[in-house]
């Protein structure tokens, strides 16, 4: 308490605003007289950057699905510029919230203030409907940064993905904001405050209800190649397989994110697919999971959050496997909600840490052996 | 056991200011300190007081518990100086030389049996040499270990290359092995891609491969022979061993070492020829802002420009001091200058460019976020993330379940470089090991 009492209230924030512009002055005291170039802020950096291609591309999304459904004929900048703008109050009141409450725990644990929350308040824009009110978007942030991630100590000690928590928070408190099959197309700020909203259901909901043409290959009015390339409704960042997969790709190759979770959680959700296809329980082929909603989006981006993720290497196989099953399986065997990729990552995010222990037991177990047969 | 060992976790940490095989000095000290503090897990006291003179291998200090354990000087002259630090704590004793020097003879013949081995390293102080894993601190003369174990080589980064500084002293190294040898069966290990010391007989070769810290001797222990709960080995330096050799082969002890001096603030590198306890002024020039490393960068001390060279250490690195603060470092798509063995940064694209580190930081403290990295330079058998967490628990049961038996500081020395969150993973190590001390004592 006492060396709180000297720093006064402003320290935490200050001192995040300096080391975000210079690295700090702090040399080795102990441990290796040298150190690595990386850290948490250059982690934190590049799943933002992993992240762009699909905001970007979320937003061009935006733009077009108002065009298309509302028949207002606009051309690309505008579309994009739309989306755009209906994209950044989210981002403004997702960061600002979020970082206010950061900065301020920050302070009260006498610590620096940490870089997770780079991440995961840009992550909540693009996994909640476009036209969310925003207050309830501040109350979701609010709820997840203290009650899921504050409370446990901040970045690195919370047990769930923060980001999957606001947007439960929104599922569970405001079902009617955000599902069924009018939220994912914006008519906020288009010119069409006395058209009635259209509905706009999401391929997900259509495939669950059945509408699935063998012969086309289509969903309803989408094609596979449109479900791929993203031109369908959906929340902001997971439409587009390509650009996740531009996403998934950098993560992978800065070693940011474990590509054995996102395999092993394809892997997960093809299986299940394909058994859900020969039980009769689906008529859409296994692959058209990964394109359908938000799967490929929880498995790169939500299921690999190092912190809430498996730490084991082999617990990461387990981990990954089973949140793409379990996604797959509720997206086929529940009749009221047919997006099952967050409850998934939050059932195993809860489940991580015995996997991790389960692991953990039986190498302890091996090697215990390994010394008496020694 | 395997005799083959080939390693693939690791980081070669590509720092400038390698030496050069050349001796660029020899130094003849006028002061040479005897630093208890080099010794873990002994408590020294004085068996000589200011004014005394001195033999090279005279005793000055003894463990309080075990006083058959001594130190001795390395050089003859006369006690100048002991140095109290806090608490009046024991910090050194300093010699001054004389111009001729006078050794104590230990007899020149080699030991029957294992007890006289024993006698002979209790006498010349060289029992300090031998270190007892688990826990690393000084070997205890009763107990029967399970085996000994030598690296030849060190992997670490700009340490000194045994090929060149010892190769002139096989025959001491094998004397060496032979008295050891008497006391418990001896293992060493040599680098695969060739070694001088190929050719040692009477102990078990393992050849070695891979990158840091694949020349740590606990680590090579770990795939040859685990340690597990109850067992005891010793290990001893190369370096140590030639010590031990050279008395029996001469009856006199001389400590004199090749030290590499190294590092990227070094005016020149190369070999100084040195006794322990020579002050770091003598060795090399340092300048102002320089950081002076006894020992490699990932596990060495910080000694100081007013310091003296350890016991143990053949090697010296300089090291600018980092204050200087990079705007938008983090930012920064590229940063040629700083090196970061992660893929978020470029450094992938110059694997042989060396780099001008220095000691900054890099970042700040945050919890553990990513982890993997630990495991990528973890050559062992262990989870190194748990063993970190039960030391920072003080679990002592999970801490055996984990390994703390396997490893010391060193031998996780890489996770403290490569972690992003900057934790001190050795300080952490070695307080679950000093724990485990206190506990199973």
């Amino acid at each position: 308490m006492a060396q709180q009492n000297k720093t006064p209230w402003w320290h935490s924030t200050v001192d995040a605003f300096d080391t975000f512009l210079r690295v700090p002055g702090t040399v080795s005291a102990k441990g290796a007289h040298v150190r690595d170039g990386i850290d948490l802020k250059r982690v934190m950096i590049m799943v933002v950057v992993a992240l762009v291609p699909a905001a970007l591309f979320g937003m061009y999304n935006v733009g077009l699905q108002t065009s298309t459904l509302y028949n207002l004929e606009w051309g690309f900048w505008h579309m994009f510029f739309y989306g755009l703008l209906r994209m950044l109050p989210l981002f403004v009141v997702s960061y600002v919230v979020g970082l206010a409450i950061e900065f301020a725990s920050s302070q009260i644990r006498g610590e620096e203030v940490n870089e997770g929350y780079l991440v995961t308040g840009f992550l909540i824009p693009l996994i909640v409907p476009i036209d969310v009110p925003l207050w309830m978007l501040a109350l979701a942030v609010a709820f997840s940064v203290i009650f899921v991630k504050e409370v446990f100590g901040g970045t690195g000690m919370n047990i769930w993905n923060p980001a999957l928590v606001a947007r439960a928070f929104l599922f569970f408190s405001y079902p009617s904001s955000m599902s069924g099959s009018s939220v994912w197309v914006s008519k906020t700020w288009a010119g069409l405050d006395g058209v009635d909203a259209i509905s706009a259901a999401t391929p997900l909901a259509i495939a669950h209800d059945g509408a699935y043409d063998a012969a086309t290959g289509a969903v309803g009015q989408y094609s596979f190649m449109d479900m791929f390339y993203g031109f369908i409704p959906g929340s902001t960042g997971e439409t587009s397989v390509i650009a996740i997969l531009i996403g998934a790709f950098i993560l992978v190759w800065t070693g940011v994110a474990s590509w054995k979770i996102m395999v092993s959680s394809i892997a997960g959700g093809l299986l299940v697919g394909w058994l859900g296809q020969l039980a009769g329980a689906t008529a859409v082929p296994c692959y058209y999971q990964l394109v359908m909603g938000g799967f490929l989006f929880g498995s790169v981006f939500m299921a690999t959050d190092p912190v809430t993720a498996a730490q084991t290497e082999t617990g990461k196989w387990i981990y990954g496997f089973l949140v793409g099953a379990l996604a797959v399986v509720v997206r086929l065997w529940n009749p009221g909600y047919m997006e099952g990729m967050m409850l998934a990552i939050l059932l195993m995010n809860t489940m991580a840490p015995l996997i991790d222990h389960c692991v953990v037991s039986a190498h302890t177990s091996r090697r215990a052996k390994k010394a008496l047969t020694a | 056991m395997s005799n083959n060992l080939d390693l693939k976790k690791g980081l070669n940490i590509p720092i400038k200011g390698v030496a050069a095989p050349e001796v660029i000095k020899t130094v003849v000290p006028d002061i040479v300190a005897v630093k208890p503090t080099c010794f873990k897990g002994l408590v020294p006291r004085l068996l000589v007081k200011e004014g005394d003179a001195v033999k090279a291998g005279s005793p000055v200090m003894a463990d309080k518990q075990r006083p058959e354990i001594l130190l001795t000087s390395p050089v003859s002259g006369t006690v100048a100086q002991i140095v109290r630090g806090e608490k009046r704590k024991l910090l050194a004793v300093l010699v001054k030389a004389d111009a001729s020097q006078e050794y104590v003879d230990f007899g020149s013949q080699a030991p029957a049996d294992a007890a006289q081995v024993k006698e002979l390293l209790l006498n010349t102080g060289l029992w300090g040499s031998l270190i007892q894993r688990p826990y690393g601190i000084v070997a205890d003369p009763q107990a029967a270990p399970k085996a000994i174990f030598v690296s030849s080589f060190s992997t670490a980064p700009l340490a000194a290359d045994t090929d060149y500084t010892l190769v002139e002293s096989m025959k001491d190294i094998q004397a060496g092995v032979d008295a050891l040898g008497k006391i418990a069966p001896v293992h060493i290990s040599v680098r695969k891609a060739g070694s001088a010391f190929g050719g040692i007989t009477n102990a078990t070769l393992h050849e070695v491969s891979g990158p840091h810290p694949a020349g740590n001797v606990g680590v090579q222990i770990s795939h040859i022979a685990p340690i597990r709960k109850g067992e005891t080995v010793w290990t001893v330096s190369l370096l140590h061993l030639a010590a031990l050799g050279h008395v029996i082969n001469t009856g006199k002890l001389d400590l004199t070492r090749k030290v590499a001096v190294t590092g990227p603030a070094a005016a020149r590198t190369g070999y100084v020829v040195a006794l322990p306890g020579t002050p770091v002024k003598d060795i090399t020039d340092v300048k102002e802002g320089v950081r002076v490393v006894g020992g490699d960068v990932l596990s060495g001390e910080n000694l100081g420009a007013e310091g003296y060279l350890g016991f143990f250490e053949d090697q010296l690195t300089l090291l600018y001091e980092g204050y200087k603060r990079e705007w938008l470092g983090w930012a920064k798509v590229f940063r040629p200058k700083v090196f970061s063995s992660s893929w978020c940064y470029f450094s992938w694209l110059t694997p042989r460019k060396k780099y001008n580190m220095d000691t900054n930081l890099h970042g700040g403290p945050r919890a553990f976020v990513q982890t993997k990295c630990f495991e990528d330079v973890t050559p062992m058998d262990i989870f190194p993330i748990y063993l970190i967490k039960a030391c920072l628990a003080g679990d002592i049961e999970k801490m055996e379940k984990f390994g703390i038996y396997e490893v010391l500081p060193e031998d996780l020395a890489l996770c403290d470089f490569v972690d992003p969150s900057k934790n001190e993973i050795q300080a952490i190590i070695q307080k679950g090991i000093d724990l485990m001390i206190k506990e199973m004592a």
